[in-house]
Order: C-alpha cells, then sequence, then structure tokens
C-alpha cells in the first residue's frame, strides 16, 4: 500500500508561520504594543519587548497595569484563535493566500476579563504564554500567565471568557 | 482636594509615559472619583474590518481611571499599585467616538482601596465595559 509522504518541514513551517503573522500583524493593537508571538510547533508564547511608551510609573519605574493587562489578553486571544483556526490552517482548508490578503475569519470576542498583579511589573522583556481551559462551541475559558526573568516567578496572571464566533458565518 | 492638587493630580496622571502614549486626558478627579477620556485612535484598533478599538485599550483605561480614583481619596497616602482588575464587556464601543471612563473608590482601608469604574461612549445609557478593581494603599 503506498502511504503518502510526508510534507516537506519548510512547507509546513511556512504555513504555519504565515497564518501566525497574518492572525497578529492584521491587529493594529498588537503593533502599537510591540507584542510579538514565537512558535514552537502548536505553541505560541508571547514577547512584549520593553519599550518606555509601556511605563506606568516612572518614579519607581514600573510596567502600566493596563499594559499588563492588555499582554494577557492579546495572548490569551491569539492562542485561542491559534488552537480554534489550527485544523483548518493544517489541512488547507484556511487558504493561506486569504489569510495573506487580510481576509482572517472571526475571532472570538471577549465576555469578561480578570487580571492578577502578582508583582510589579519591571522595565524590561516581559513573556506570556495562555492555555485554554475549556473551548466550547459558544464560549471558551483561557488561562494565561506573564512572567520576565524568571519563568516560575510570573507578575501578573488572568482568567478570561470569550464568545467564540458562529461557525455558521 | 483643593483646585492645586487636583491640578498637580491631572498633570501627574497625563505624564504618566503609557498614559500619554493613548492620549489620555483627565476630566475630573478630587474626592476619591475619576473621569479620563482616551480619544479615538486608528492605532488602538482590535478588529481592522470594523475599526473597534480592542478590548486591552479599555483595560489600560480602567486601570489608570481607577488608580486615579484611588489617589485622590482623602485617605490615600499617595501611590498606589492594581492588585487585581476584572472587567466586563457589554459591547463593541462605536468606532471613531472617545471612551470614557469613570471610576469611583467606593472603600478604602488602610491597606486596600476597593473601585468599581465603567466606561461609555457617545451612547452614555449602554455601558461598553464595566470593571471592579482592588488596589494597594500606601501609608502616607
Amino acid at each position: 500500500m503506498a502511504r503518502r509522504p510526508p510534507e516537506p518541514v519548510q512547507v509546513i513551517k511556512q504555513r504555519r508561520d504565515a497564518a501566525l503573522n497574518a492572525l497578529v500583524s492584521g491587529v493594529p493593537y498588537i503593533s502599537f504594543l510591540g507584542i510579538r508571538f514565537d512558535r514552537r510547533g502548536d505553541e505560541l508564547t508571547g514577547l512584549l519587548p520593553y519599550d518606555d511608551k509601556l511605563i506606568g510609573n516612572p518614579l519607581l519605574p514600573a510596567i502600566h497595569g493596563g499594559v499588563t493587562a492588555a499582554f494577557l489578553e492579546v495572548t490569551a486571544i491569539i492562542t485561542l484563535s491559534w488552537s480554534w483556526l489550527w485544523e483548518d490552517i493544517e489541512s488547507g482548508k484556511l487558504k493561506l493566500s486569504d489569510l495573506e490578503a487580510g481576509r482572517l475569519p472571526r475571532l472570538p470576542k471577549t465576555i469578561d476579563f480578570s487580571t492578577d498583579y502578582l508583582r510589579t511589573g519591571l522595565p524590561r522583556d516581559a513573556y506570556a504564554r495562555a492555555r485554554v481551559t475549556r473551548s466550547g462551541r459558544r464560549y471558551a475559558s483561557v488561562h494565561a500567565q506573564a512572567w520576565q526573568d524568571n519563568h516560575d516567578r510570573p507578575f501578573a496572571e488572568c482568567s478570561a471568557h470569550f464568545l467564540m464566533p458562529r461557525s455558521d458565518g | 482636594m483643593d483646585a492645586d492638587q487636583i491640578e498637580t493630580a491631572r498633570q501627574f496622571i497625563e505624564a504618566l509615559p503609557h498614559a500619554a502614549a493613548l492620549g489620555l486626558s483627565v476630566v475630573q478627579i478630587g474626592d476619591g472619583m475619576a473621569e479620563i477620556v482616551m480619544p479615538y485612535n486608528p492605532c488602538l484598533i482590535g478588529d481592522p474590518d470594523t475599526g473597534v478599538i480592542h478590548g486591552g485599550a479599555v483595560s489600560a483605561l480602567m486601570d489608570t481611571c481607577g488608580g486615579a480614583a484611588v489617589v485622590s481619596h482623602p485617605l490615600s497616602g499617595g501611590g498606589t499599585a492594581t492588585i487585581g482588575l476584572r472587567i466586563d464587556y457589554m459591547r463593541a464601543a462605536t468606532p471613531g467616538q472617545s471612551i470614557t471612563a469613570h471610576a469611583v473608590c467606593h472603600h478604602i482601608t488602610r491597606s486596600v482601596a476597593f473601585v468599581r469604574a465603567t466606561a461609555t461612549d457617545d451612547d452614555t445609557d449602554r455601558p461598553v465595559a464595566t470593571a471592579t478593581g482592588t488596589f494597594t494603599v500606601e501609608q502616607g
């Protein structure tokens, strides 16, 4: 029985990276904060490189609490969208040419969002990862955590609910 | 707060680097209450198809306004930091309209300040988002 040869690795990488790039670069606010995403297989890590305009209290100085919340929210919503779209990206149902032309499918909407500030956000780069704890047909629950120098010492975490896009369009 | 203190607080908040990046302006502040406006800005769009502002920018506005309400409370020692903030998003803000947050520090202890906040666009009868937050109280 002839088995189909596996896809060349560069084809897989190009497809996934192009899909992720389309998802992230289409949103002006993500660029405004300077957030980027690092991908390892299907795992995403949000990166928030330090910038002076992210500072809230210049006396400490510390990253603005609103920036921290926004970074967690962006990481949560991109990770949720990514896991939701993953199968369609892999199967080719989602056309790369559409994504690259900015024709994105409807994305989840935030219903509520709760942030715990665990430590002061220091004036340096920050990282975040989100975990989709439940993804249903209509609602999803997501948890995200952000850290700086030391992964074991998170400086903020959040839990959030999202309204999923209707799959009937 | 007397007029000088209010002016000092207003200038301090508007000069915070991230508040300046968002273009925030303080409309009212004093006695544990604050009102801050965030003008519509295409850089803050979360949904490029509709031009709706990203929820994260609304969070930053709510957080700033909550902190401003706390520092303006007569029993506050000065600075503050957010402990926890929960936001409910009721609807998308109308593209092109500024968003105004109104926050009240309704209770304060020696250690913790409790805040409620609402964000509205031009349609002030239907809030865009509501928030509850807890903030640290510095010993004055």
